[in-house]
C-alpha cells in the first residue's frame, strides 16, 4: 500500500497538539509548585495539628522558704464523639459519680453549638472537668470499656496554708476578653485572678510548648511530625519567693477573726510586706476545682465582702495616725519647733468651732501632744500654717504645700504595691476646696479636721503602714511589695530604690520620740512589749455610719526597726482597745516568735472579741 | 525502547501507589494485603500477559479483531445488567474473587476492530458507508459505557477523532471540536454575568462565531477581501454600539449580534451565488450550527448533565469554589501538588497524600502523590515520559506498511493522549473532574491490563510489520 504523503504530514499536527497540551501542563505545574507559595501554607495548615503542651505553673514560697502554693493534678474526662462505641452508660455514670440525667444533659450541652461553638465529633471535647483523684482512679481502671473517652491531666493550684487568700489570689479559666487582650491565651487556658497570681501572671505561667502532630483529613492523629524534631518543650513558670511571713500572716488572720478591717506589716529596711491581712477572709482552696464557681458566687454575695482586700482597697479616715505627718510638716515649714507650745482647752476652740479633746496637761509641745494624741495641738498647728499670710500668699498656696508633703509620704496616690486593685486613698488639694467653698472663701478653720486625720482625708491601711515604715526609717521608704525573689530574674527596680520624703531626716527623731512616749506613758501603753522598744500611735477615726474605727500605727524596735505596722479595725471604738493590742501582738510575734506570758491575756481578749456585730451589716 | 518506557512507567506507578497508600503503621512495599502489593501482583500478571501477547502470531489480532469486539460488546451489555452498584456506576463485572472492568478492555477491542476495518481492501473514509460504519463502531461501546454511568471512560472514545483525522477526516472536524469546547466554556463561564438584560456568555460566543466566520473566509475560502469587509463592518457596528452606550442609550447586545449574524448569513449567500464556492456554504453551515449549538448549551448544561457534572465543570472553570463538596478533590490535590515545590518532599514524605487529604489518591488522583513527593521535576518528568511514549507510538504507526498497523497505533496514541490530558488536567485543576485513570500509574488491574494489552499488541504487530508486505 502506497503511503499518502499529504496525510502523513498530519502526524505533525497531532504531535503538535500533544506537545502544546504537555507544555501547558508543565507550565501550570511550574506555576503551582515553584512560583506559588500559597499552597505550601495550606498544606501545613491542613496536616499539622499543633498540640499545646502546658507548662507547670510557678510555685510560690514565703520569705522563709515555706511552700505556699503548688500544683495538684486534676483530671478532665474528654471524649471524641466519633470514636464512641456503645457502652454501659449506667456503669459510666456510677464511676464518675453523676446521674443518668446529668449525663444526657452534659452530652446535649456539649453538642449545642451555642454553648460549645468549637464542637466537632472528630476532635476531643471536654465531657467533665476536674474529676477527683478517687473517681479518676476508678475510671482509669474501667476506661477500656468506654471507647472514645479518655482522661486529660490538668494542673490546679493547691494551698499549703488556708491563709493569705487576698494576697495569693487564685487562677481561673481565661475569659474571651483575656484572649482578646493577650494572644498567648487560648480557650481553656488558666490565668491568674486576683493577688500575686494575677500580678505575676507572666512569670508564673511559663511558656507553652507545642507538639506537632500529623492529622489526616478526618482529624485523626497519625503520629508525630519528624519524630518531634520541631516540637517545642514547655518552659515551667518561674517560682516566686514572697516577702510574706506565712506564720505572721496566719497569726494576724487569727487575731482579726470576727472583726472587719486590715493589718499591714512592712519591713522598713526593704519595704517588704511581712503580713497583709484583710478580714473577713476565706480559705484560698475554696476557689479551686469544681466548686470554684459556686464558692466565688457565695463570696461575692457575702455582705462582709471577703473578696474585698481592705488592706489596700479600702480608704479609711486615718484619724490620729495622721498626726505624725502634721507634726513633720509643721516642723519642716518652721510653723513650730519641737518646743512650741499650744494650749488645749479640752479641745481646740475658735469662735463657735470646737474640736474636742480629752484631759491632759496644757499647754504642751509636740512630743507630749503625740503621746497624748492632743487634737488641739495639731489644729493650732494647721491654723498657724494655713493662715500664715506672711509666708504664704493664700490659704490655697499653703494648703498645696501641705498636700505635697503628704504626697511625698505616700498619701493620695497609689503606692504601687505589686497587687491589683490598690486604692489611692484621698488627699484633697486647694482646687478641691475651691470647688466646694469657692476661691478664697475657705481658711484653716474651714478644713481644720484634716489636721487630725478626719474630714476629707482618706488612706488605705497599706499607706498608713507605709507611713509607719517611713517614720521608722527616719524619712524614706521603699515601695511596699510582696515579691522577694523571682527565679532567674531580678525584681522590679522600683522596689529597691528608696523614696525620700520632702522632710529632713532629723525632724523624724522628734516624731519617733513622741511615738515612743505614747507607748511608755501615753495612749499606746497597752502595746508595751517587755524587752522591746515599741513606738506607736493610736487612731480613733470618727465614722458617720456607726461606731468609731480603731486604728494603730507603730514600729519596733525604736532603733534599727524590724517591723512597721498598721492596724485598722472597723467599728471597734478607741484605737487603744483593738488597734494597739493587735498591732503590738503582731510585732511581738514577729520579733520574738512568741507572746510573753504577761501579754497572753491580751491575745486571748483579741481572739475572743467580736466587733463585727457593730458593723451594722446583717448577714442574711 | 517502548518496552523500556513501559517498564519505567509501570515501576514509577507501582512506587507511587505504595507511596499513596502508605500508612505510618505498615512499611512493606511487598505486603499483599496492601495496594502496592496487589499492584505488584497485577504488574506480574501484566508482564506475563505481555509475553503471551508477544508469543501469539500477529495475524491472530487482525483475524479475530471483530470477534474480540463482539465479545467485548456482549460483555458491556451483560455488565449493565449484572454489575453491582459501586459508587453510582455499574461497570464492574464480579467473577468470584476477581472484578473486571470491561470498559478498560473495550478500548483495545475497538481499536483493533477499527484497524481491521481500515485495513480492509478498498476502505475509504470518503465513502459514506465506510465512514458511517466507523462512527458506529466508535459510538456503540461509548453508548454502552455511558449506560454503565462511566461517562469518563466513554469520553475516551471521542479521542479517536485524532486517528480519524490522520486517516483523512477533514481538519475542519478537529477545528469544530475545538470551537465547540471554546464556545461551551465561554458560554457557561460567563452565563452568570449580565450585560444589560442579556447574558454576557451568549454575546461573547456570538462575537466569537462572527470572528470565526471571518477567519474561515480568510483562511479556508481564501477570500481575504470579503474577510476584511466583514471585520470592518464588525468594527463599525461595535463603534456605533459603543457611542450609543456612551450617550446612555440602552443597547441589547444580543439583538445586535443576532442582527449582525443574519446580515453575515445574507452576505455569505450573496458571495455563494457570485462564486458558487461550496466552501462558502460550509462556512454558512458552520455559523448556523454554531448558533444552534450556542442556544443548546444552556439546555444541555442544565438538563442533560447531572448536577455533580455541572458542579465539576463550574469548579474547573473557577466559577465555584465549593471546597467542601465538588471542589474538595481538586483543591486538595492542588494543595498537595503545590506543596511539593521544585524537588518535592521526598518519597514517602508527602504529608497531604499520606494523610488522605486527597481522595482517590492511588487511583485517579495518583498524580498528586508524584507532584507532592517528587516535586516539579518528578511531575514534569512523568508528563515528558508520556509524551515520549505517545511520540514513540506515533512513530511506530508511521513506519507500518499496513493501514491496520497504522490505524491501531494511532488509536493507541489517541487513547493514551486523552487519558494523560484529562487525568493530569483535572488533578492540576485545568479540566473538570472526569474519573479516568492515569495509564500505568493508577491502581487497578483492569486499567493496567487494558493498557498493557493495548501497547503490547501494537509491539507485536510492529515486530511483524515486514512479514506480509
Amino acid at each position: 500500500m502506497r503511503k499518502d504523503r499529504k496525510l502523513e504530514r498530519r502526524k505533525y499536527v497531532i504531535g503538535g497538539i500533544v506537545l502544546v497540551v504537555a507544555c501547558i501542563y508543565i507550565v501550570r505545574l511550574f506555576s503551582l509548585q515553584v512560583l506559588n507559595d500559597e499552597y505550601k501554607q495550606y498544606a501545613d495548615g491542613n496536616a499539622f495539628l499543633k498540640k499545646t503542651q502546658y507548662p507547670s505553673r510557678g510555685l510560690i514560697y514565703d520569705r522563709n522558704g515555706k511552700l505556699l502554693v503548688f500544683n495538684q493534678p486534676a483530671y478532665d474526662v474528654m471524649m471524641i464523639v466519633r470514636e464512641v462505641r456503645p457502652f454501659d452508660t449506667l456503669d459510666f455514670c456510677r464511676t464518675v459519680g453523676i446521674t443518668r440525667e446529668q449525663f444526657d444533659k452534659r452530652m446535649e450541652d456539649m453538642k449545642n453549638p451555642r454553648l460549645n461553638p468549637g464542637y466537632s465529633s472528630y476532635t476531643p471535647q471536654t465531657f467533665m472537668t476536674q474529676l477527683s483523684a478517687q473517681d479518676y482512679g476508678r475510671l482509669q481502671e474501667k476506661l477500656y470499656r468506654f471507647p472514645g473517652f479518655f482522661i486529660q491531666n490538668r494542673m490546679l493550684r493547691q494551698y499549703a496554708y488556708p491563709v493569705a487568700a487576698n494576697v495569693l489570689g487564685n487562677i481561673r479559666e481565661v475569659s474571651p476578653r483575656d484572649i482578646e487582650k493577650d494572644d498567648y491565651y487560648k480557650r481553656g487556658d488558666y490565668t491568674g485572678d486576683l493577688g500575686i497570681e494575677r500580678s505575676y501572671e507572666p512569670f508564673l505561667r511559663g511558656e507553652k510548648g507545642v507538639e506537632i502532630l500529623l492529622r489526616d483529613a478526618h482529624g485523626r492523629i497519625k503520629g508525630r511530625y519528624e519524630d518531634g524534631r520541631y516540637d517545642v518543650a514547655p518552659v515551667s513558670g518561674k517560682n516566686l519567693k514572697l516577702s510574706l511571713d506565712v506564720e505572721l500572716q496566719a497569726y494576724g488572720e487569727k487575731l482579726m477573726q470576727n472583726k472587719i478591717g486590715a493589718i499591714v506589716a512592712i519591713e522598713p529596711a526593704t519595704g517588704e510586706i511581712l503580713a497583709m491581712v484583710s478580714s473577713p477572709t476565706y480559705d484560698p482552696s475554696m476557689l479551686v476545682g469544681r466548686e470554684r464557681g459556686r464558692n466565688y458566687l457565695k463570696l461575692n454575695r457575702d455582705p462582709y465582702k471577703p473578696l474585698y482586700d481592705r488592706a489596700l482597697m479600702a480608704a479609711y479616715p486615718p484619724g490620729s495616725t495622721f498626726k505624725p505627718t502634721q507634726g513633720l510638716i509643721f516642723l519642716s515649714e518652721n510653723v513650730i519647733t519641737e518646743n512650741t507650745l499650744y494650749p488645749c482647752y479640752h479641745g481646740f476652740v475658735s469662735g463657735r468651732l470646737k474640736v474636742g479633746c480629752h484631759g491632759h496637761a496644757s499647754p504642751l509641745p509636740l512630743m507630749p501632744a503625740l503621746q497624748t494624741s492632743c487634737n488641739a495641738f495639731f489644729c493650732y498647728g494647721l491654723r498657724s500654717m494655713i493662715d500664715n499670710r506672711t509666708k504664704y500668699k493664700s490659704p490655697a498656696e499653703a494648703f498645696n504645700i501641705w498636700k505635697d508633703y503628704l504626697v511625698s509620704m505616700g498619701y493620695g496616690y497609689r503606692l504601687g504595691v505589686d497587687l491589683p486593685g490598690e486604692s489611692r486613698g484621698f488627699i484633697p488639694n486647694s482646687n478641691y476646696y475651691n470647688k466646694i467653698y469657692g476661691e478664697n472663701r475657705w481658711s484653716a478653720l474651714t478644713i481644720i479636721s484634716v489636721a487630725i486625720g478626719q474630714g476629707e482625708v482618706l488612706a488605705t491601711p497599706l499607706q498608713i503602714a507605709n507611713l509607719s515604715a517611713t517614720i521608722a526609717n527616719r524619712g524614706y521608704y521603699y515601695t511596699p511589695h510582696l515579691i522577694r525573689e523571682i527565679q532567674d530574674t531580678t525584681i522590679n527596680a522600683e522596689f529597691t530604690t528608696p523614696k525620700h520624703t520632702l522632710i529632713d531626716s532629723h525632724y523624724y527623731d522628734f516624731i519617733v520620740q513622741g511615738m515612743r512616749m505614747a507607748v511608755t506613758g501615753g495612749t499606746c501603753r497597752v502595746g508595751a512589749i517587755p524587752g522591746i522598744e515599741v513606738c506607736g500611735k493610736t487612731g480613733t477615726a470618727q465614722n458617720p455610719h456607726g461606731k468609731d474605727h480603731s486604728a494603730f500605727m507603730g514600729f519596733a524596735p525604736m532603733d534599727n526597726p524590724k517591723i512597721a505596722i498598721a492596724v485598722y479595725v472597723e467599728n471597734a471604738g478607741f484605737g487603744a482597745t483593738y488597734g494597739v493590742p493587735i498591732g503590738s501582738l503582731m510585732m511581738e510575734m514577729y520579733l520574738n516568735r512568741k507572746i510573753a506570758p504577761e501579754r497572753k491575756y491580751l491575745e486571748e481578749r483579741m481572739l475572743q472579741s467580736n466587733t463585727i456585730i457593730y458593723s451594722g451589716v446583717k448577714k442574711h | 525502547m517502548t518496552v523500556i518506557l513501559y517498564l519505567i512507567l509501570v515501576f514509577c506507578g507501582w512506587v507511587s501507589i505504595y507511596a499513596a497508600s502508605y500508612d505510618f503503621d505498615n512499611a512493606s512495599i511487598f505486603d499483599f494485603a496492601e495496594r502496592s502489593g496487589k499492584q505488584l501482583m497485577w504488574i506480574g500478571f501484566s508482564i506475563l500477559l505481555a509475553f503471551m501477547i508477544l508469543m501469539v502470531d500477529f495475524r491472530v489480532y487482525e483475524t479475530y479483531a471483530y470477534l474480540f469486539y463482539g465479545i467485548i460488546i456482549l460483555l458491556l451489555v451483560v455488565t449493565i445488567f449484572l454489575a453491582p452498584d459501586i459508587k453510582g456506576s455499574r461497570s464492574w463485572l464480579v467473577l468470584g474473587p476477581v472484578s473486571l472492568q470491561p470498559a478498560e478492555f473495550a478500548k483495545f477491542a475497538t481499536a483493533l476492530a477499527l484497524a481491521r476495518s481500515f485495513g480492509t481492501y478498498g476502505f475509504s473514509l470518503k465513502n459514506k458507508r465506510d465512514l458511517f460504519r466507523v462512527v458506529l463502531m466508535i459510538l456503540l461501546p461509548m453508548a454502552l459505557i455511558i449506560a454503565q454511568k462511566e461517562t469518563g471512560s466513554a469520553l475516551v472514545f471521542a479521542s479517536l477523532i485524532f486517528m480519524l483525522y490522520r486517516e483523512g477526516l477533514s481538519g475542519l472536524f478537529l477545528f469544530y471540536g475545538l470551537c465547540a469546547i471554546v464556545y461551551f466554556v465561554v458560554a457557561v463561564k460567563y452565563s452568570g454575568d449580565m450585560w444589560g438584560t442579556v447574558a454576557a456568555g451568549e454575546v461573547l460566543v456570538f462575537i466569537l462565531i462572527l470572528l470565526v466566520v471571518a477567519g474561515m473566509l480568510w483562511l479556508y475560502q481564501r477570500n481575504g477581501r470579503a474577510a476584511r469587509y466583514l471585520l470592518l463592518a464588525y468594527l463599525a457596528i461595535a463603534a456605533v454600539c459603543g457611542i450609543l452606550v456612551y450617550f446612555g442609550v440602552e443597547v441589547n447586545a444580543l439583538y445586535v449580534c443576532v442582527g449582525t449574524t443574519v446580515a453575515v448569513a445574507v452576505y455569505s449567500l450573496v458571495l455563494y451565488f457570485s462564486s458558487r464556492s461550496l466552501r462558502i456554504l460550509t462556512i454558512l453551515a458552520t455559523a448556523i450550527v454554531s448558533v444552534a449549538f450556542l442556544f443548546s448549551v444552556d439546555y444541555a448544561f442544565n438538563d442533560v448533565l447531572e448536577p455533580h457534572q455541572q458542579k465539576r465543570i463550574k469548579v474547573a472553570l473557577g466559577m465555584e469554589e465549593d471546597l467542601r463538596g465538588a471542589g474538595y478533590n481538586v483543591n486538595q490535590s492542588k494543595i498537595a501538588i503545590g506543596s511539593g515545590g521544585f524537588w518535592g518532599k521526598g518519597l514517602l514524605n508527602g504529608t497531604q497524600t499520606k494523610l488522605k487529604y486527597v481522595p482517590e489518591q492511588d487511583t485517579d488522583f495518583i498524580f498528586c502523590t508524584i507532584g507532592e513527593e517528587e516535586g516539579f521535576w518528578g511531575a514534569a518528568g512523568v508528563v515528558v515520559l508520556f509524551v515520549t511514549l505517545i511520540f514513540r507510538v506515533i512513530a511506530i504507526g508511521e513506519r507500518q506498511y499496513s493501514a491496520f498497523g497504522r490505524v491501531y497505533a494511532y488509536c493507541v496514541a489517541s487513547i493514551l493522549f486523552f487519558h494523560l490530558a484529562v487525568n493530569v488536567g483535572m488533578v492540576i485543576g485545568l479540566c473538570p473532574v472526569i474519573g479516568i485513570p492515569l495509564p500505568f500509574f493508577s491502581y487497578g488491574g483492569s486499567s493496567l491490563w487494558g493498557f498493557t494489552i493495548l501497547l503490547f499488541v501494537l509491539l507485536r504487530i510492529d515486530a511483524s510489520r515486514t512479514e506480509r508486505h
